[in-house]
């Protein structure tokens, strides 16, 4: 399936390349660094490039590319969702995902290149699993290391691998028996410039950090599930009794893991919390503009608003721009995509923060066609907006009492506002 | 100063990139390998696999890395492994000298030992080890782990790239492992069966079932593997569930304002449909799998509710995909390509998430573009406002290309839906102002589309047209009012010959395809309007006619013949407006995915749209179903390892309430689960069967299977779980179980084909190669094993070596000959002889090899021929002589580019042996059928100091090959051993009497050799 892999940094250097088939030159990078050169931005490079003989499949994630050679028919999802695994895995390993962790840890992502496909099929992508063969680095094992040169393999023989539940590891054991859920949910929408929603949705997610000695079987029910109306499971869930019931019933995996993913009814109206009053225009004959952008809070139910970033395209002609903040700071970039970030921090009913000023534009050039659109980023703790709660958590297989906690938070997922 | 310390830094630097990269940074990894640390070694392995991660070459390291290979440390074995991998396929020859380190980890009995020896091995990609890798993937299907049948089923794929011949074998292991009921290896068998042989459907049959059955339980890429072939399969052997589409059409209408419920209802029972309940388990199983966080998966099930679903279910998938949209950015890329294909046919599907669909404008190119696609595919009478609005916005976007493609789509909206042309028609011409080229120059392109369909009404359009032309620059655009204009001249009757006027004064400065459409304009012009254009007419044909392009000057000659009329053509001239101004069909806007559906929905070549290599194509339904019983199991099937597969087997979350599904059919049948009655009488019989199957089954199986079915869970019952999940720790396999031959694995023996033609091999000493080479001969002969008698190692192995050829004779060449001891590979009735080639000469020997022989029924294997042999270098190889057991000489000739030489090696009796284990009751049944005239005996006096067993052992192990036999008796010493060629036994014996005699009976049926192994052994005894 998958033959090759190669990273590339953003300025086309490979500096990693697997193999699990007959070694591909990697010469076949050059089909992609051409598409490269050719896309605006590296998020424009097309996925999937047909070359002469192989086809290329590659993703943009964190500043890298990770490009895999395939040789014959394959569903490019597998591949897609493959790679993204292997982002995740680099990101689980080492705390993020970059150029230099992975220069850094070049023999150990070797390894676990190696361990997660045979063949090019997967083998263990499960972090769990992982981790059992191949031990992630933490600093007090590499002082232990240095000093007695043992090393990050694991010599114990796994045995996740090998049992009915591949993402848990045997022999857990914690002296702190905890139990932590983030219910997350992002708003994603677009706003007219009247300020009316043309399209607004929830997304959820429940992040798990399960730290629980033994086997344990968990149970996880919500108040009302009837909100939910798309879901989607990490393996562990037992899909029937969702049905049936509507509880989660898993036994987790050990530490970090996303438990489930949901989509809240269409039907239900979505609440905004902020809204955004703004003027952006230039002038007809000069080469200036205004803008004048305000955030208010909306329906917040009574929680702050906090973090508070608004993110203004602005069109690539600007030249530069003079605006005075209320509160906050904003920093203004001139790279590729002009943009100016206004950080505004907490939201003050009393005192509406307020952004405000002139853009000049380039000599002689045309007063843009459009608008640019604003981009809002928020959180607001302890608080799901759609409403849904955490009933209880049962456990069942093991005698002793854990210790629990729900955690709710809302945050702007892709939150835009057309001027 | 500042000048020449910088030049000063450079070569600085220059001299320090050369060393980091001559072969000296090499050197140092090579001393390290070769060191004795463990750490050293380690630090070594490590910088290596960081060359190769990128991609650097250090190939040249292979000799020193592999023998590394049986290292006891983990992390540099494993290291050693990924190296091994790497380079195998470029140093086939050195990487033989790993094999039997794997051969024998394949052996271990541990499972995860086994399967990472069998994943590696089968990852070198040497040609020759074929036939070994095929007998370790044969034993590993029918190993007891899951895992390791797992492996075998990812090394099927391999040995199948590797060599194509070996499909048949393969394929009778695929047929194996697919009746495994163990989900790990499920979806690896079922790969390897889409690798191997994709075609052979009828190994599904029977695992259909079963695979629906533990097709939730299997991992996740496995999962999208098995749902593609079974999407594949259900093509081909049911009927289709759409026909009531076509035939039915009058009676879907009527049913469609009916509920739901009476609607499913009529399917099941008014018509002569029936849905094969197979075909609806498929479908059920599936489902399911919609929720699971794996895009593949879910894209997975998608495409086969697609191609496999009835029409009123397809859309249970739409929520699915469209949740995938929040995923990332590639994610989207692809579903959305498959979203926009699936729009095409049932627009219903996606209309209610329509505004999943709405642009932001920090989506990604292709992303919006794909976008815009599904958005004008979802326009009808009742949503086009709505889209429009959005589209208005997609205009003004900064992205210009997006721009122009948010044009195109509003032209497409235009003709589909007539209610909305005119608004449609009216929002382009205000475009027509925009300041950007690109967005002018695609609406003119889009009007001229919209105005072929309706030309009658817009004529003031046309005016507007003509009026922007001078600022219009993009050649297309400019072509395409061009064209307008000649099309409907007669309309615009004042405008256009202005037109051609103001186009006759910049032909020359203009783009090709611009020009084209002046010649057309012209020519149009001429034919309705002659008396104005004339004059304009001539002078562009003028000029057209010395145009630098071909095409130009065709299309102007062409033109001029065609239109003004002379002698030669006046037939075609008559005819000329007809063929000019002919009324055109409008062309039809449609979407760029229209014919994607040919393809598999997921697919790549969905993706490309192009057939992609090792594309299978989606049959159609056949009209009449296959016979269905063939998917029927047999109540027991014949296994060889006789693992009665609970029903449970390791199931996790499978559902035993598989049986609540009423309809169900013979789904359940196959594994439903014994322990729960079911209401189906076949399933009943099935299961009570397999109760009885699993008492009888073998004592090493049930600790096995009582892990496994203690790991098994029911959903339904909460409470079982407590007690259970403290069982669950002990799936440890019983390992007592495993036997296997350890004896063989110390066997030496050597791969003579291995190693004849390298010198490398002189690096290695014998001890190393003793622990190199096991058990490959008696893998690679399998006769041999058939043979009774249990080869063993040489107890000892001389290392005197005789004079074969001395350098005086030999021109400078010299060789010596010893004796191995090793079977020998070629043929097992050969003796192998290792040879040491010395050039002593000053100038390198060439094509040394052997030529004739002696007697010439002599059957000799020779060594390949050496090339060249450098001077003052040795070479050292193998070859097998089959002394047919007798001492006479083997005469050969030795030949070098020049010279011949004729050399002869003469074999001590005791060379002619090979040595056996046998048990010491063994040995004595054997020696009483070797009496009498078999048996020779002689007395001799020893030294008294060599009166113990171990001085005994060395003398007679140094005259002949034989191996110990454990004695009972302190002062019987017994050997054993077999005659190479025609495998008699050789049997010796000594016994100590008193003081300083000892007793040497030999007993063999070939009593020439005996008497003459008995002198030799007097001899040896003697001196000692």
């Amino acid at each position: 399936m998958i033959n090759s892999l190669f990273l590339i940094n953003p300025s086309g250097e490979i500096f990693l390349e697997k193999h699990w088939k007959s070694v591909v030159s990697r010469s076949v990078c050059d089909y992609f660094l051409e598409a490269k050169e050719k896309a605006l931005e590296p998020e424009d490079v097309p996925p999937v490039i047909h070359t002469p003989h192989h086809y290329l499949i590659s993703i943009y994630r964190d500043k890298l590319f990770f490009l895999s050679v395939i040789q014959t028919e394959v569903p490019p999802l597998f591949v897609i969702e493959f790679l993204h695994r292997v982002a995740e895995m680099i990101q689980d390993y080492f705390g993020e995902c970059s150029e230099t962790v992975v220069k850094d840890h070049m023999v150990m992502v070797y390894e676990l290149l190696e361990e997660m496909l045979d063949n090019g099929f997967p083998l263990a992508t499960e972090s769990n699993v992982l981790k059992e063969m191949i031990r992630p680095p933490t600093i007090l094992r590499s002082v232990v290391n240095t000093l007695t040169g043992t090393s990050n393999v694991g010599d114990t023989l796994l045995t996740g691998q090998l049992s009915t539940i591949p993402w848990r590891r045997a022999g857990v054991r914690y002296t702190n028996n905890e139990a932590y859920f983030d219910v997350v949910e992002e708003i994603d929408a677009i706003l007219d410039q009247s300020g009316t929603t043309v399209f607004a949705e929830i997304q959820g997610v429940v992040e798990a950090c399960v730290k629980l000695s033994g086997m344990p079987d968990l149970t996880l029910s919500f108040m009302n599930p009837r909100l939910l109306d798309d879901v989607s499971f990490h393996p562990c869930v037992r899909y029937k009794l969702w049905e049936s019931e509507r509880v989660l019933s898993f036994i987790p995996p050990d530490g970090n893991f996303t438990l489930m993913t949901y989509h809240v009814n269409a039907q239900n109206l979505v609440a905004i919390p902020v809204y955004v009053k703004q003027s952006i225009s230039f002038f007809e004959c000069g080469s200036d503009g205004r803008l004048d952008v305000t955030v208010g809070p909306k329906q917040t139910m009574g929680k702050t608003v906090e973090g508070v970033m608004v993110t203004v395209h602005l069109p690539k002609t600007i030249l530069s721009i003079n605006l005075t903040a209320t509160q906050g700071s904003y920093t203004y970039d001139n790279g590729t995509k002009v943009t100016t970030l206004w950080d505004i921090g907490k939201l003050n009913p009393q005192k509406l923060p307020n952004l405000r000023g002139s853009l000049s534009l380039q000599a002689g050039a045309p007063k843009p066609e459009e608008n640019p659109s604003l981009n809002i980023d928020l959180k607001i703790q302890q608080l799901a907006i759609s409403g849904l709660k955490v009933n209880r958590l049962d456990m069942f297989g093991e005698k002793y009492k854990p210790f629990k906690g729900v955690k709710y938070i809302t945050k702007a997922g892709k939150f835009q506002v057309r001027t | 100063e500042l000048t020449s310390y910088k030049s000063f830094v450079e070569q600085a630097c220059i001299v320090h990139f050369l060393i980091s990269f001559s072969p000296s940074r090499n050197e140092d990894l090579k001393e390290m390998l070769e060191s004795n640390k463990e750490s050293l070694k380690l630090e070594a392995m490590k910088r290596v696999v960081g060359l190769i991660a990128k991609g650097k070459n250090a190939s040249e390291l292979f000799p020193a890395v592999v023998k590394n290979v049986a290292s006891k440390n983990i992390e540099l074995k494993k290291l050693v492994y990924v190296y091994l991998v790497r380079y195998a396929e470029e140093q086939q020859d050195l990487a033989l000298l790993s094999i039997s380190t794997f051969q024998r980890a394949l052996k271990d009995p541990n499972q995860l030992i086994r399967a990472s020896a069998l994943r590696v091995l089968s990852s070198i990609r040497v040609p020759i080890i074929v036939p070994i890798m095929m007998l370790a993937i044969k034993e590993a299907a029918s190993d007891m782990s899951p895992y390791v049948r797992k492996t075998s089923a990812h090394a099927i794929q391999k040995l199948y790239s590797l060599d194509q011949d070996q499909k048949e074998l393969l394929i009778e292991v695929i047929e194996k492992l697919l009746k495994d009921k163990s989900t790990l290896v499920a979806g690896s068998v079922v790969m390897a069966f889409e690798e191997v042989c994709p075609d052979r459907i009828d190994l599904i049959h029977k695992n259909y079932r079963k695979l629906c059955n533990l097709l939730v339980d299997v991992e996740e890429w496995g999962q999208v593997v098995i749902i593609s072939m079974l999407t594949r399969y259900a093509r081909t052997q049911f009927t289709s569930p759409w026909k009531e589409d076509g035939v039915f059409d009058e009676h879907n209408e009527r049913a469609f304002y009916e509920s739901d419920e009476e609607k499913t209802r009529d399917e099941t029972e008014a018509k002569p449909y029936m849905m094969d309940p197979d075909h609806r388990l498929l479908l059920r199983n599936t489902k399911p799998l919609l929720q699971s966080r794996n895009t593949a998966v879910v894209m997975s099930v998608a495409q086969l509710y697609w191609h496999l679903a009835p029409k009123n279910e397809v859309s249970i998938v739409t929520k699915s995909l469209v949740r995938l949209l929040r995923s990332h950015r590639e994610v989207q890329y692809i579903v959305l390509q498959n979203i926009a294909t699936m729009s095409i046919q049932r627009k219903g599907m996606f209309e209610p998430y329509m505004k999943s669909f709405y642009v932001r404008s920090t989506d990604a190119t292709h992303i919006k573009s794909l976008k815009l696609e599904i958005l004008t595919s979802l326009a009808n009478e009742a949503n086009i406002s709505t889209i429009l609005r959005e589209f208005q916005t997609y205009v003004k976007s900064q992205d210009k290309q997006f721009a122009a493609g948010t044009i195109q789509a509003i032209g497409r909206c235009a003709t589909n839906i007539s209610e909305v042309t005119d608004t449609c028609l009216n929002g382009l011409v205000l475009l027509l102002s925009n300041r950007d080229e690109t967005v002018v120059a695609e609406s003119v392109v889009v009007i001229r589309k919209l105005l072929q369909i309706q030309p009658t009404q817009h004529s003031d359009i046309i005016k507007h047209m003509a009026k922007l032309f001078d600022n219009i620059t993009v050649p297309m655009a400019r072509a395409s009012i061009l064209w307008l204009m000649g099309e409907y001249c007669e309309r615009v009757p004042k405008i256009a010959p202005d037109v051609l006027r103001k186009m006759a004064k910049s032909f020359t400065s203009e783009e090709d395809i611009v020009k084209l459409q002046t010649v057309n304009l012209a020519a149009k012009l001429y034919l309705t309007n002659s008396k104005q254009t004339k004059l304009l007419t001539q002078y562009i044909l003028n000029l057209g006619k010395y145009d630098q392009n071909y095409d130009i000057r065709d299309r102007t000659r062409f033109i001029r013949q065609l239109i003004v009329p002379n002698d030669k053509n006046g037939a075609l001239s008559k005819y000329a407006h007809r063929i000019l101004l002919a009324p055109k069909p409008a062309p039809v806007l449609e979407s760029a995915y229209k014919d994607r559906d040919r393809y598999q929905l997921g697919t790549l070549s969905h993706t490309i749209n192009t057939k992609a290599s090792g594309y299978l194509e989606l049959s159609d339904w056949p009209a009449v179903a296959p016979d269905q019983s063939v998917r029927n199991v047999e109540v027991i099937e014949p296994t060889v390892k006789s693992k009665p597969a609970k029903s449970s087997d390791d199931k996790f979350y499978s559902d035993s309430g598989e049986e609540e599904e009423k309809g169900s059919g013979s789904s359940s049948s196959e594994d439903g689960s014994s322990s729960s009655s079911s209401e189906e009488s076949g399933s009943d019989a099935e299961s009570h069967v397999q109760k009885n199957s699993s008492q009888t089954s073998e004592e090493s199986d049930k600790s096995s299977s009582q892990s496994e079915k203690s790991s098994s869970e029911s959903d339904s019952e909460k409470k079982e779980r407590k007690t259970k999940t403290p069982l669950q720790k002990k799936t440890i396999f019983n390992e007592e179980s495993w036997t296997y031959v350890t004896k063989q694995q110390h066997t030496k023996t050597i791969f003579v084909n291995v190693i004849n033609q390298h010198s490398v091999l002189q690096t290695f000493s014998y001890s190393h190669w003793s622990t190199l080479c096991v058990s490959l001969f008696t893998q690679l002969c399998p006769l041999s094993l058939a043979f009774p008698l249990q080869l063993s190692g040489p107890a000892f192995v001389p290392e005197k070596s005789h004079d074969l050829l001395h350098r005086m004779t030999g021109k400078g060449l010299s060789a010596q000959y010893q004796f191995p001891r090793q079977p020998c590979l070629y043929q097992p009735t050969m003796v192998s002889v290792q040879i040491s080639l010395t050039n002593t000469t000053d100038h390198p020997l060439e094509q040394i090899h052997i030529g004739d022989r002696s007697p010439t029924g002599l059957n000799i294997h020779c060594f390949n021929t050496i090339e060249c042999l450098e001077p003052e270098a040795s070479v050292t190889v193998f070859m097998g002589i089959d002394f047919n057991d007798s001492t006479q000489a083997a005469n050969f000739q030795l030949c070098t580019k020049e010279d011949h030489f004729s050399v002869s090696i003469q074999p001590a009796i005791g060379e002619l042996l090979l040595p056996i284990t046998m048990t010491e009751l063994d040995f004595r049944k054997e020696q009483g059928k070797l009496l009498g005239m078999n048996e020779s005996s002689a007395t001799i006096t020893m030294a008294a100091e060599n009166m113990t067993s171990q001085p005994i052992s060395r003398p007679v192990a140094t005259v002949a090959n034989l191996g110990m036999v454990p004695s009972s008796q302190d002062n019987v010493h017994r050997f054993a051993g077999k005659t190479a060629n025609s495998g008699a036994v050789v049997l010796v014996t000594v016994e100590l009497r008193g003081e300083s005699t000892a007793l040497i009976t030999i007993n063999t049926e070939k009593s020439v050799m005996g008497s003459m192994l008995l002198r030799d052994l007097k001899l040896a005894l003697a001196q000692a």
